[in-house]
């Protein structure tokens, strides 16, 4: 999993030649409580990095996920759309928001890697 | 100003609560299995909520009492038997709410049980109201610990031997390790249920007894869910002193006897109301899909003309969907009746719809 990056925003990200596939870290399911709404980006639209590119709402409020990098949104999870437990479940793995074509590798670069990402996660939530 | 701590604060922590500041009170918003698991176990067992923060307003008197009372409150005071309690509101001149309240005949007077944002400035109110004639202790040496879902009466009576008999809407005092404590059947959750009034230096024990027979810990998170299914109203939310009890649809709760007397504060707004009916009143919302339509949503016909806002909404876990209410146009008021919900600025179809969301399963009896 050395290839997976990690946003500010609590986004995680993985690379697959152009394609990157996006969803939120377990920290962020946490730190949100149930998750019982999921909203995603239409596809075949274009996102820009740190632009919104979806809602997630637990059972107190409701919350944007961004993009970390800019793209095409190529493919989204209706399986988290349909039943938005499955972001508590399984929040790094299966339930994956949306994937991207990305435009600009070297976005990639100003992203955090996992020790970074778990010591800024531990740091910003104490 | 330091937030204030309950009883059960040491508990709380010892179960891995989340605290907010509410109503100037260090209170559990969730616990670690968070509040779908809370809200849910409420329904299908039993869930134990500290509401200590709220006032126990205790007043002292006679006939006279009562007939003062009569002046505030839209009840039928003198016939509320020994022991029974009555959903009611403090109201100002115009009707607007100050607060909503549970109050119950004892012994000696009253017990009015008052939400904690509003305790303070409730008291003020009722003693200028009744001229300091009478003894009013809003009583902080008391912990308030309701107890609600299925199997709370089988789990509470294995401690406080005889609450089994209590019916809904009706109290006594009991006995918990000698000391005094009354316990009402009711609740805000759309269970069966009880509220219990004990001593701040049992609360934890009691709690501790009542979870050790299979309740469990409920934060604040849930209990929003729980009464948003059950239709009940938050006050600062869905009521307020920009809202009447007949806006509110909560004209149930106002005694007929005494609107055709008609002299009790606000009543000339309340008659007129509902002689003439109202313009704006709260109903049931059923977004259409997933999206959650909270508080301060806006409320639009299908003439995309805007008819209303939302006053609380959520997702109900019962119901496994959004669940809201809000305050629409009278004649936009009519079950059934298809609205749009303006969240994030997009339109999102709704259904007006009757409340409870969640049907109750209060046991017997009723007053």
């Amino acid at each position: 999993m050395s290839d997976v990056k990690y946003s500010k925003e609590h986004e995680w990200i993985k690379l697959d030649g152009d394609v990157a596939t996006i969803g939120i870290t377990k920290h962020a399911t946490e730190m949100l409580g149930d998750i019982v709404f999921a909203e995603l980006p239409e596809k075949g639209s274009n996102v820009e990095k740190d632009g919104t590119a979806g809602v997630v709402e637990s059972t107190k409020a409701a919350s944007d996920v961004y993009t970390p990098v800019s793209g095409e949104v190529v493919d989204t999870n209706q399986a988290i759309v349909d039943d938005p437990s499955k972001i508590n479940q399984d929040p790094e793995n299966s339930a994956w928001f949306f994937k991207l074509k990305i435009k600009d590798p070297a976005e990639m670069d100003t992203l955090m890697n996992k020790d970074d990402y778990d010591k800024f996660a531990k740091e910003t939530s104490a | 100003m330091e937030t204030k701590k309950t009883s059960l604060y040491q508990l709380h922590q010892d179960c891995n609560a989340k605290f907010v500041e509410f109503a100037g009170y260090q209170m559990p918003i969730q616990y670690s299995e968070g509040i779908v698991e809370e809200h849910k176990f409420t329904r299908n067992h039993s869930g134990i909520f500290d509401v200590s923060h709220m006032g126990q307003l205790f007043i002292y008197g006679g006939k006279d009492l009562i007939k003062d009372l009569e002046k505030i409150f839209p009840l039928d005071l003198k016939n509320l038997k020994l022991n029974h309690s009555k959903y009611s509101f403090l109201m100002d001149k115009d009707a607007g709410i100050h607060d909503d309240l549970i109050i119950t005949k004892i012994n000696e007077g009253f017990l009015i049980i008052l939400n904690a944002a509003c305790k303070d400035n409730d008291f003020k109110i009722l003693k200028e109201l009744l001229r300091e004639k009478y003894k009013m202790v809003l009583d902080e040496n008391r912990s308030l610990i309701a107890i609600q879902g299925p199997k709370s009466s089988q789990i509470l009576n294995k401690v406080v031997d005889g609450v089994n008999d209590l019916n809904f809407m009706s109290g006594n005092w009991f006995s918990f390790e000698n000391q005094k404590v009354y316990i009402t059947r009711s609740g805000y959750t759309g269970e069966d249920g009880f509220e219990i009034s004990i001593p701040n230096d049992f609360a934890d024990k009691l709690t501790r007894e009542l979870i050790d027979k299979g309740s469990k810990l409920i934060g604040l998170g849930a209990r929003d869910t729980l009464r948003l299914e059950a239709g009940l109203c938050l006050y600062g939310h869905d009521l307020d002193k920009d809202k009447t009890p007949v806006e509110a649809n909560l004209k149930w709760a106002i005694s007929k006897e005494r609107i055709s007397k008609g002299d009790f504060i606000g009543s000339d707004i309340i008659i007129k109301q509902l002689n003439d009916g109202v313009s704006k009143i709260r109903v049931g919302i059923k977004p259409e899909g997933r999206i959650i339509a909270r508080e301060k949503t806006k409320i639009f016909n299908q003439s995309d003309v805007h008819i209303g806002e939302i006053t609380s909404g959520t997702f109900g876990p019962s119901v496994n969907g959004p669940v809201a209410m809000g305050y629409v146009e009278n004649e936009f008021s009519k079950k059934d009746t298809k609205v749009f919900l303006e969240v994030r600025g997009k339109k999102h179809p709704a259904s007006i719809c009757s409340l409870p969301f969640y049907k109750k399963s209060y046991v017997k009896g009723v007053n």
